[in-house]
């Protein structure tokens, strides 16, 4: 703050603590009397006439006692321009504070599990307990209180995982986030409707459910060029880019034909956020175990 | 001085009053429009792309600042659920700022990248489908209308008036970067920026 607005700043602070001070002490000086009488002003309005007696001593005093406590309030904390205060507070280092004497009481808790493997952490009661709280404020809100996800968000606790499941994977998946992308009619932009018919009946024959066995006959072909790159020539997916199984009957966007031909024509993008920026590596560390324990 | 003295004459007791009363905003408010601490910019800090902006305007025309605020205080547990605390550099392309002043719903000043975009779509579709307890109301018409391009550039040259820097190359193309784009997609932008030049670990 530059020293005129500093200034501007301290004068009329000072000058309404001090303007109060002045217009209590003022206003006293037409009283002729310390005590209560029945002298009044001297008008009347309807017949409504006005005491005129001095303030009550307690609230004189109260007044006074106001301004006092704003000047002891203005030496120790900041509020003229750029003094200080006595007591150096600032709402950072409060802050700062906080943080700290969290980081004494907590932080030990947390590395006391940071430095253990992923699969021995998720043995540990302790570390577990922690771990479903962190899993409830950061991770429930896609994949559910339960882990057990939604539409669109991939379930947990289950043996099935996109991106890999043991905890190196996990980690990764924690700390970097991930990028699903699934394009539209796969590496095939001028799929047509026939085609795409072909290919969701030959994704449906993959888990044996039920299909057009004609047309899936066909699409065989389609899949081979609109999906076997991410998908695998047996449709058993591509952990390092993400791509699901398609034939293990585990299903992210829906399983019945409907839904398959969304994915086909639509493609489909989610994200998961990457949690290195936002958690510790401590606590990253022991809500993969917890991730790991789900399925475990 | 005799009270009496200005309690009859009007005009004295007007500039008293109006002196008395100007006191507080003199002293707290008129500094903060030329101090460098609340009109520096952030480092990093851009100006809300064309979409963004529209999706601001949403966001105000659906009242979301009445129940979620955008202004994370500096206490431990504010910045351990949201990040970082709010700065001040943080608001200054922002007319009017969305601090908001209740938190029906959790703070929004950090949201950008914490949950994917199909997250978001879904949340806005349908608030229950992913968060059972959640009281949001849903807004499934902004997956139906599309936004209005025709006022955008002069949006971003009155922004550009009262100093927020676009270019003039921004302005023109503006109209072009929101046409035929849904509302949600406007709307969604909008969130994913939110709060994301400042990012610090908890």
């Amino acid at each position: 703050m530059s020293t005129f607005w500093s200034i501007w700043i301290s004068v009329i602070v000072l000058g309404t603590v001090f303007g109060c001070w002045w217009l209590l002490y003022a206003t006293r000086k037409g009283q002729t009397t310390d005590t209560e009488t029945d002298r009044t002003v001297g008008h009347s309005f309807d017949g409504i006439e006005e005491y005129d007696n001095p303030l009550p001593k307690w609230w004189f005093y109260l007044f006074l006692a106001t301004c006092i406590f704003a000047l002891g309030y203005l030496a120790l904390y900041p509020g003229l321009g750029n003094f200080k205060g006595l007591l150096g507070w600032t709402s950072t280092n409060q802050w700062e504070a906080e943080v700290q004497e969290a980081e004494a009481t907590y932080g030990e808790l947390y590395a006391k599990f940071g430095d253990t493997p992923v699969e021995q952490l998720a043995e540990n009661d302790d570390a577990m307990k922690m771990g479903q709280r962190l899993f409830a404020n950061n991770c429930s809100v896609c994949h559910g209180s339960a882990g057990r996800g939604s539409l669109g968000f991939p379930n947990l606790t289950d043996d099935d995982w996109l991106y890999g499941g043991d905890p190196d994977s996990i980690l990764t998946t924690l700390h970097q986030g991930r990028n699903g992308n699934m394009p539209a009619k796969g590496t095939m932009p001028n799929m047509t409707n026939e085609q795409v018919d072909q290919v969701v009946n030959f994704v449906l024959s993959y888990s044996g459910r039920e299909k057009n066995a004609e047309a899936a006959e066909k699409g065989k072909e389609v899949y081979a060029q609109a999906c076997v790159a991410c998908h695998g020539p047996e449709g058993k997916g591509n952990q390092a880019l993400g791509a699901p199984d398609l034939t293990d009957n585990t299903w992210l966007y829906g399983s019945t034909y409907d839904w398959i031909r969304e994915t086909v024509v639509n493609g489909r993008q989610n994200q998961m956020p990457a949690q290195g920026d936002r958690l510790s590596d401590d606590q990253i560390q022991i809500l993969a175990a917890y991730v790991y324990s789900l399925s475990n | 001085m005799k009270h009496e003295i200005v309690e009859k004459n009007i005009g004295i007791m007007i500039v008293l009053i109006i002196l008395t009363i100007s006191g507080g905003f003199l002293a707290e408010v008129v500094p903060l429009f030329f101090i460098k601490e609340t009109n520096e910019p952030v480092e990093g800090l851009e100006p809300l792309s064309a979409l963004e902006l529209e999706g601001r305007d949403i966001y105000i025309r659906e009242g979301c600042h009445v129940c979620h605020t955008q202004q994370i205080r500096p206490f431990r547990a504010e910045t351990e659920r949201y990040g970082h605390y709010s700065v001040a550099g943080e608001f200054v392309y922002d007319r009017p700022f969305l601090w908001g002043s209740k938190r029906t719903g959790p703070d929004l000043a950090r949201v950008g990248g914490r949950y994917s975009d199909a997250w978001q779509r879904q949340h806005l579709y349908d608030p229950r489908s992913v968060v059972p307890e959640s009281n949001m109301p849903a807004f499934p018409w902004l997956f139906e209308d599309r936004i209005d391009h025709t006022d955008i550039a002069a949006k971003l040259r009155t922004l550009q008036t009262l100093g927020v820097p676009y270019t003039d190359e921004q302005i023109a193309g503006a109209a072009d970067e929101v046409k035929g784009k849904f509302e949600i997609e406007a709307l969604v932008a909008y969130l994913q920026q939110l709060g994301t030049v400042i990012s610090e670990k908890r």
